[in-house]
């Protein structure tokens, strides 16, 4: 099955990111494809790289990337709500006059219409949030 | 299942909103995202539960909030095509509330009705 995936909260305050992570990880080992993940609302903030958790805690930023690495899944976050939550990659830093980026590896910036058509294309679209 | 959607066949989507206007940005993202869609054709349809049903009362004023009052864009659906709202009448009915408070015209429907809306879906966003 083709999967779609949704996180609507940020990492650690909620558990969306890892929930949406430990889903990603299972479909994918069952064999499914997962078309994309799509971060909106606070969940853009699991694509900063500039996320320095304790030790002896998981790194949810780290562990995206590393998962989108190894399966070379699509992890998108949404321009406008990246825009006003401060997350930018450099041509966004560059276009907006800002003195740095911090988008980690794996992640790209985009717009809602990639939501909607990972709708379309998935078999299912799940939404991990509230 | 996915076959019944290849071939640029319209999908069913719901878009669910749950919460009360203002305190969260959650209303306003999820107007966002049915106003980007609509552009996509697809098959679209809002339903507003539980305090979501405050989107859509008339007269809201965030002036003393400072933040901007997104409930006349709920007015600009229709020039997107965007028709269908559906809102729970249990809901309207526990805040006092009657469709006649309300911004836009819409569909009231029962709770178990709108449990049938969700079943005929093929794609559920809920905010």
């Amino acid at each position: 099955m083709k999967f779609g995936i949704l996180v609507n909260e940020g990492p650690y305050t909620h558990q969306a990111s890892d929930s949406a992570y430990q889903f990603v990880k299972a479909a994918l080992a069952k064999g499914h494809e997962v078309c994309r993940v799509f971060f909106y609302h606070d969940g853009v903030n699991n694509g900063t790289r500039l996320t320095v958790p304790p030790q002896d805690d998981r790194n949810i930023v780290k562990r995206w990337s590393e998962l989108a690495s190894l399966h070379k899944l699509d992890l998108v976050l949404c321009i406008a709500a990246a825009q006003r939550r401060g997350l930018m990659d450099a041509a966004e830093a560059k276009r907006n006059g800002k003195d740095a980026d911090n988008l980690a590896p794996g992640f790209r910036i985009s717009g809602l219409g990639q939501l909607i058509e990972a709708g379309i294309q998935a078999d299912r679209l799940v939404v991990f949030g509230d | 299942m996915a076959g019944e959607n290849a071939g640029g066949v319209a999908k069913r989507f719901l878009y669910v909103n749950r919460r009360a206007p203002y305190g969260t940005i959650y209303a306003l993202e999820s107007l966002e995202v049915v106003l980007i869609g609509a552009a996509f054709e697809q098959d679209v349809s809002l339903a507003f539960l539980g305090d979501g049903v405050y989107q859509l009362t008339k007269g809201q004023n965030t002036k003393a909030l400072e933040v901007k009052n997104f409930s006349p864009t709920f007015r600009a659906l229709e020039d997107y095509d965007v028709t269908k709202l559906y809102v729970e009448k249990e809901a309207l009915e526990a805040r006092g509330l009657s469709e006649t408070d309300l911004v836009v015209p819409v569909k009231v429907v029962s709770a178990q009705r709108m449990a049938e809306i969700m079943e005929a879906q093929d794609v559920i966003l809920s905010f």
